[in-house]
């Protein structure tokens, strides 16, 4: 259908609290990339961008037919991964509201335009479907490429289940947009574990949207192109000199940062928190982001059940590491299990560095290669941590 | 602390055309028309006729939270004698990762098992159920493509995990209900029994008359005993 002939649908628009924790739900059951689709149906996107490659989700693909349903303005097809993330750096200095999403190797060879657009000030959501990026290649959710996403000042959450990636995406777009915010929100899940698999997820009436993108409110205007600004990088600041570049990169760069940790009193409000805690009193937690947390959860369950000291922390945002809140947390347990879908532990790492008593975490366990991660894995570290006996034949 | 959870987590390994996949969805879909809570992957690969398939279910009361293959089982379903005797399969030996007091149910007319598989399985306390499937949807259903019912008969029976109006509702729903696919080629496979059953009524009848029997069957036999092979006549 052509985007002309394509009726825009009138939608009864409200702000993000009310539509995240007021609005009437009703429990669908769907898939984690159509849970994705879903949000962006209801955020009044103005534009999508994206490159189709295998491997992706089905996500863009689905945004394809929400575009094509009158939900979004404009849908372009780019040229490839590296040509998305630049025209989605492009699209935003017109002022416009914009989603994309990729896959493993997809956000690899668009990172170089992504990691500038913290820097550029680029407010765009991001979904990252995680898949295997290092050979031998799969297809599988292995999640090492969050990694390459930690060091570059966008926010970023990690959604558990269908349900999560549904709302921590709708919350993405408030946050991004926040005045003292404004810099991309990563929405990441795992592929195929969440992204091909059904879930029930909650959601509210397609007829509601969140309040459009208001350019007038913004931090960096949008640009006129009916009148370009002249020499807007011919002659940046930043290139008068090499005191100029130094000084301006780094004030620039704190101040990304500084608006990276500002986002996380919007994780608060629309969340309600960066990290969950079950049995806040126990000695040994698993602590779990992703997928992992689903796997976390079912070995807390099973833990409960056994009359084990054992909690769960699921940590909902990677960027803002939510450092104080974990150190408060783990301040008095005696051994924190790290169950990971990646080889090198990223998030064992980030926790270790950000608690005093960072000796009580023991790595892993941990499956790469997308391999399911087994809840008996964890049992038996949870048994070992706790000096018992766990029976299981590997 | 919280309710005692009644979990089963299914491993199904059979050959491509068998219905492994579709037994899974059905499984669930019966789980869920029980109340209860169930879910399920079925294993990516090579799909086409002969070649191994496995699909993974999780059945339970409480709600289910964790994902991915499974790793564990409780219940392992064979249904072709190919899966032990010529290794088709994604997990081998196809007992592998089976937790104490399980339960094995085997599709074959002959002794599958080797001395040493008794040797482990008798060292796990598992039970056995080995019984013609194949044999037993030609005889009820005049075709072969419903040892899958059969096999899920068996299982349900045997397990009492939910009653024979949960499967019937189950078994309606992706007969005769048209929003199911679960794959291209098992879609395809679906307009190919039903042409050969004529009518969908039929085929459904079939099906429940041959769930039926294998719940006779069920009822009839006692695998709390000590004998590892519980053998059933067809």
């Amino acid at each position: 259908m052509s985007p002309n002939k394509r009726p825009m649908l009138e939608k009864k628009l409200v702000d993000m609290n009310y539509l995240l924790k007021e609005a009437p739900r009703e429990q669908h059951f769907i898939t984690g990339a159509q849970a994705m689709a879903e949000a962006v149906k209801r955020a009044s996107v103005d534009m999508a961008i994206a490159y189709p490659i295998t491997p992706q989700s089905e996500v863009m693909h689905l945004v394809g037919d929400v575009f094509a349903a009158g939900h979004i303005k404009e849908y372009y097809r780019a040229e490839e991964e590296l040509g998305t993330m630049s025209a989605i750096a492009g699209a935003s200095r017109a002022g416009v509201r914009l989603f994309t999403a990729t896959s493993g190797p997809g956000l690899l060879r668009g990172l170089e335009a992504i990691v500038s657009w913290p820097g550029h000030r680029v407010p765009a959501v991001l979904g990252i479907l995680t898949r295997v990026v290092n050979a031998p290649l799969s297809i599988q959710p292995d999640n090492i490429e969050m990694a390459y996403m930690m060091h570059c000042g966008a926010v970023m959450l990690h959604a558990e289940n269908q349900q999560d990636t549904f709302d921590y995406t709708l919350a993405a777009f408030a946050i991004a947009e926040k005045v003292d915010v404004y810099i991309p929100v990563a929405v990441a899940t795992e592929g195929f574990f969440v992204t091909h698999a059904k879930g029930y997820v909650d959601m509210m009436s397609e007829e509601l949207a969140y309040t459009p993108f208001d350019p007038v409110a913004a931090p960096v205007p949008a640009m006129d192109n009916e009148t370009p600004p002249a020499r807007i990088q011919r002659d940046a600041p930043v290139q008068k000199s090499n005191f100029m570049s130094y000084l301006i990169h780094s004030v620039w760069q704190q101040e990304i940062w500084d608006s990276n940790s500002r986002a996380m009193k919007y994780i608060y409000e629309y969340l309600g928190g960066p990290i969950e805690v079950q049995n806040p009193e126990a000695d040994v937690f698993v602590v779990a982001s992703g997928c992992a947390a689903a796997q976390a959860r079912e070995a807390w369950r099973y833990a409960q059940e056994d009359g084990l000291s054992v909690g769960l922390i699921k940590v909902r945002a990677i960027r803002p590491f939510p450092k104080n809140e974990i150190a408060d947390a783990v301040k008095n347990a005696k051994a924190l299990i790290v169950p990971e879908h990646n080889i090198i532990g990223w998030l064992s790492t980030e926790i270790k560095a950000s608690i005093p008593n960072g000796g009580i975490v023991v790595d892993g366990p941990r499956v790469y290669g997308g391999m399911t991660l087994p809840v008996e894995l964890i049992m038996k570290e949870l048994y070992t941590a706790l000096g018992l006996e766990y029976e299981l034949n590997l | 602390m919280a309710e005692k959870t009644e979990r089963y987590n299914i491993r199904i390994s059979g050959l491509g055309g068998q219905g492994v996949v579709t037994t899974a969805h059905i499984l669930g879909s019966t789980m869920d028309n029980a109340g209860k809570y169930a879910s399920l992957v079925p294993f990516f690969g090579s799909e086409k006729r002969m070649a191994p398939v496995e699909a993974y279910v999780r059945a339970s009361n409480q709600p289910i939270y964790e994902v991915g293959e499974v790793v564990y089982p409780d219940i392992i379903m064979i249904y072709h004698s190919q899966v032990v005797t010529h290794g088709k399969s994604y997990t081998m030996p196809f007992y592998t990762g089976l937790k104490p007091n399980s339960l094995i149910i085997i599709n074959t007319d002959f002794d599958v098992l080797t001395e040493e598989d008794e040797k482990v399985l008798n060292d796990l306390n598992a039970t056995v159920v080995q019984f013609d499937a194949n044999g037993l949807a030609k005889k009820i259903a005049g075709t072969e493509l419903a040892t899958n019912m059969a096999m899920m008969g068996m299982l349900l029976g045997l397990t009492k995990l939910v009653n024979a109006e949960n499967i019937e509702a189950a078994v309606k729903e992706r007969f005769l209900g048209n929003s199911f696919v679960a794959s291209g080629g098992t879609a395809a496979l679906d307009s190919a029994i039903e042409k050969k059953f004529k009518k969908k009524e039929e085929l459904l009848q079939k099906n429940m008359d041959v769930i039926n029997k294998t719940f006779e069957m069920a009822d009839s036999v006692d695998i709390s005993g000590s004998d590892l092979i519980v053998r059933l006549d067809v």
